[in-house]
C-alpha cells in the first residue's frame, strides 16, 4: 500500500535533485551550449541566407564579409549557411548513434548482466571490440561499408556500444544481489518484469551520463570521418565534411576549417559539461573521476 | 611473480583470439563479392576469380577461419593486393613516424597531464584548479584535425617557426625530425593530456586525504617529499593506466594528424589503402595495432605489480 507519505518524499527527492540540477553550473552552462545548437539546427532552414547547396564560382575562396560572413569555401559555397545546416546532419547522426548504441547496449547489458552462459561470450566479443582503437576500427568499418551517411551511424554504434554494455552490465550485477531484488522475486515477479521494474530505472542514470559523453564522442567521430573522407560524403553538409575540402586551402582561406570546427568544439564542450554536470548531479560518489 | 604473468599472459590468448576474429569479420562486411569490389567494375572475370581462389574466398568460411588463425600464428597478416608486398612488409616500412609520433605525443601527454593534475589536486577549489580543469575540458571537446590546422595557421604559416607538413627521416638527421613532429606531437599530446590530467587530479585527491599524508606532514617533511615521494607514488596506479589506455587513443588519433600533417606513417597508409580498396591492407594495419594496444597494456598490468607490491599475484 502506498501511503501519502511515500508520494510526498518521491516529490522531494525529485524536487531536490532537480534543483540540484540547477544550482549545477557546469551542467547549466552546458545544456545551454547543446540548447542553442539544436535550436540552431531547427531555424537553420529559416535563417540561412544560402541554401546549403547553393553555388557561386565567381566568388570562390572569399573571406567573410556583410553578405558571407562566415566566406566561401573552394567551389564558392556560403561557409555560414553550411555550417547551420550542418547542425542538423552532424547534430542528428550523433544523437542517432547514441540512440542505437545505447538501446542495444542496454538490452546486451541486461541479458548480459542476467545470464551466465550469454555473459561469457557477449563480454569476450566485446572486450575484443574494446582492444581496437575506437577512431581506428570506425574508419576500417567505413572502408568495408563505405562512405555513405547511414553507414556513419551503423559503425560508431558498432564502436560505442561495448562502453554501454558494460555500464548497464555493471550496475545489473550489483543491483542483481539487493534485498529489493530478492524480496521482488520472492513475491513471485516475473524475471521480465524484475528487469524492466526494478532494475533498468536503477540504470539509467549511469546510461544518461554515459549517453552524454557518447554523444560527445560520435560528434568528434563523425567529424573526423567525414573529414578524412570516409564519413558523411562532401555534398551532404555535415560539420566535418565541410571541412575536408577547406584542409588543402588552410594557407589562402582558413576560414573554411575555422567556424564549422568551432561549432563542433561548442557543441561538444556543452555536451561534456552536460555529462560532468549531471554525473555530480545523480551519483555524487562518482565526482571526479 | 612469474605465475602471475603467466597467468596474465595466458588471459591474453582469448582477447587476442577474439580480436583475430573481428578482423576477419571485417571482410564479410564488404556487401558484395569483396574480389569484385577490390578489383573494380572494369575487371574480367577471369581475374575476380583468380583474386578469389588466391585469397581463399571460394573456400568454406571455417576452412577459411582456420587457416586464417593459423596464418596469424606465423605472423603473417596477408599481402596487400595494391602494394604487391606482405602487409607486416609495408607497415614496417611506415612505422618510424607513427610510432615517433606516437611516443613524443605520450611524452608530451604524461608530462603535461600529470602535472596540471597534481597542480589542480594542491590547490584544490582554487581558480588555477578551475583554470587546469578547464583546460582539460577543452582538450576533451577540441577535433585533433582542427587543432593541427589552426595550429598550423598560427606556428607554421604565421609565424614561420615549424613546417607546415611533412616528415624528414631521423636518418638525415634527429633535430630536423623532432622539428616536423613537434607541432603533429603537441596536437596529440594536448589533447590526450586531458585525460591524464583529470585522472591524476582524482587519485591525487583521493591519496591526499589518506592518514599517511598526514602524518608524513605532521613529521614535518618537506612540500616535495611529501607531494612526489609519499602521495604521486601511491597515485600512480591508476595514471599508469590511464597512460597505457591513452597509447591506443594515440595510435588511433596518430592516423588523423597524421593526414593533416601529410606524415608518410601508418595512418595515411590506411586511408591510402581505403581508397585503392586494398582490404588486406586495412585489415592488417587494424589487427597490428589492436595486437599492439592489447601487448601495452599486457605490460601495464605486470607494471601494476612492480609499482605496487600490495596487488598479490592473483
Amino acid at each position: 500500500m502506498i501511503t501519502n507519505n511515500q508520494i510526498d518524499s518521491g516529490k522531494v527527492v525529485r524536487k531536490r535533485i532537480f534543483s540540484r540540477m540547477l544550482r549545477n553550473r557546469s551542467m547549466t552552462i552546458g545544456f545551454s551550449l547543446v540548447m542553442l545548437m539544436v535550436v540552431i539546427a531547427i531555424i537553420a532552414p529559416i535563417v540561412s541566407p544560402f541554401g546549403p547547396m547553393d553555388i557561386d564560382p565567381n566568388l570562390r575562396l572569399k573571406p567573410p564579409n556583410k553578405t558571407h560572413i562566415f566566406g566561401t569555401d573552394n567551389i564558392g559555397q556560403d561557409v555560414f549557411s553550411r555550417a547551420l545546416w550542418g547542425s542538423r546532419i552532424s547534430l542528428l547522426t550523433g544523437f542517432l548513434i547514441v540512440l542505437t548504441a545505447g538501446s542495444l547496449g542496454i538490452v546486451l547489458g541486461l541479458i548480459a548482466g542476467y545470464s551466465r552462459s550469454f555473459d561469457a561470450i557477449t563480454m569476450r566479443i566485446l572486450d575484443g571490440l574494446m582492444a581496437f582503437p575506437t577512431t581506428l576500427l570506425a574508419i576500417a568499418l567505413m572502408a568495408v561499408l563505405g562512405a555513405r551517411l547511414s553507414n556513419v551511424i551503423i559503425a560508431l554504434a558498432i564502436v560505442y556500444t561495448p562502453s554501454v554494455t558494460r555500464v548497464v552490465r555493471s550496475v545489473v550485477l550489483v543491483i542483481k544481489e539487493t534485498e529489493y531484488i530478492e524480496a521482488a522475486r520472492s513475491i513471485g515477479n516475473s524475471n521480465l518484469r524484475i528487469i524492466l521494474k526494478h532494475i533498468l530505472p536503477n540504470c539509467m542514470a549511469p546510461i544518461i551520463v554515459q549517453g552524454s559523453f557518447i554523444f560527445a564522442q560520435s560528434i568528434l567521430a563523425e567529424a573526423a570521418l567525414s573529414f578524412l573522407g570516409v564519413g558523411v560524403p562532401p555534398w551532404i553538409p555535415s560539420w566535418g565534411s565541410i571541412m575536408t575540402g577547406g584542409r588543402l586551402f588552410i594557407n589562402v582561406a582558413p576560414w573554411i576549417i575555422f567556424f564549422p570546427g568551432l561549432f563542433v568544439l561548442v557543441t561538444v564542450l556543452g555536451l561534456n559539461l552536460f555529462g560532468d554536470g549531471l554525473r555530480d548531479v545523480l551519483d555524487p560518489r562518482l565526482r571526479g573521476l | 611473480m612469474r605465475e602471475y604473468i603467466l597467468k596474465r599472459i595466458a588471459a591474453l590468448i582469448p582477447v587476442l583470439l577474439i580480436v583475430g576474429l573481428i578482423g576477419f569479420t571485417l571482410l564479410s562486411l564488404i556487401p558484395g563479392d569483396p574480389a569484385a569490389v577490390m578489383l573494380g567494375p572494369e575487371a574480367s572475370m577471369e581475374d575476380i576469380i583468380a583474386l578469389r581462389s588466391e585469397m581463399g574466398l571460394d573456400l568454406p568460411a571455417p576452412v577459411r577461419l582456420f587457416r586464417w588463425y593459423v596464418r596469424l600464428f606465423q605472423g603473417d597478416l596477408g599481402y596487400s593486393i595494391f602494394l604487391y608486398r606482405p602487409v607486416l612488409q609495408a607497415i614496417i616500412e611506415r612505422l618510424e613516424p607513427t610510432m615517433l609520433l606516437t611516443f613524443m605525443a605520450l611524452i608530451i601527454a604524461g608530462v603535461l597531464g600529470i602535472t596540471m593534475g597534481i597542480t589542480a589536486a594542491i590547490k584544490r577549489g582554487t581558480f588555477i584548479d578551475q583554470m587546469v580543469m578547464s583546460l582539460s575540458l577543452l582538450g576533451l571537446s577540441i577535433p585533433s584535425f582542427w587543432l593541427a590546422l589552426i595550429l598550423i595557421v598560427f606556428f607554421a604559416l604565421t609565424l614561420g617557426l615549424f613546417p607546415v607538413a611533412g616528415y624528414s627521416p631521423i636518418e638525415d638527421g634527429w633535430w630536423k625530425t623532432l622539428h616536423h613532429l613537434t607541432l603533429p606531437a603537441f596536437t596529440l599530446g594536448f589533447i590526450q593530456s586531458a585525460f591524464i590530467a583529470r585522472m591524476t587530479r582524482s587519485s591525487m585527491l583521493e591519496v591526499l586525504n589518506q592518514d599517511y599524508i598526514r602524518t608524513a606532514k605532521a613529521k614535518g617533511l618537506g612540500f616535495y617529499k611529501v607531494i612526489v615521494v609519499h602521495a604521486l607514488r601511491n597515485a600512480f596506479i591508476p595514471i599508469v593506466t590511464v597512460m597505457g589506455l591513452s597509447l591506443g587513443g594515440l595510435m588511433a588519433g596518430a592516423i588523423v594528424v597524421e593526414t593533416v600533417f601529410a606524415l608518410p606513417g601508418i595512418g595515411q597508409l590506411v586511408l591510402a589503402s581505403i581508397s585503392r580498396r586494398d582490404y588486406p591492407m586495412v585489415q592488417g594495419i587494424l589487427l597490428f595495432i589492436a595486437s599492439v594496444y592489447v601487448l601495452v597494456n599486457f605490460l601495464v598490468d605486470v607494471l601494476y605489480v612492480i609499482l605496487d607490491p600490495r596487488i598479490k599475484y592473483v
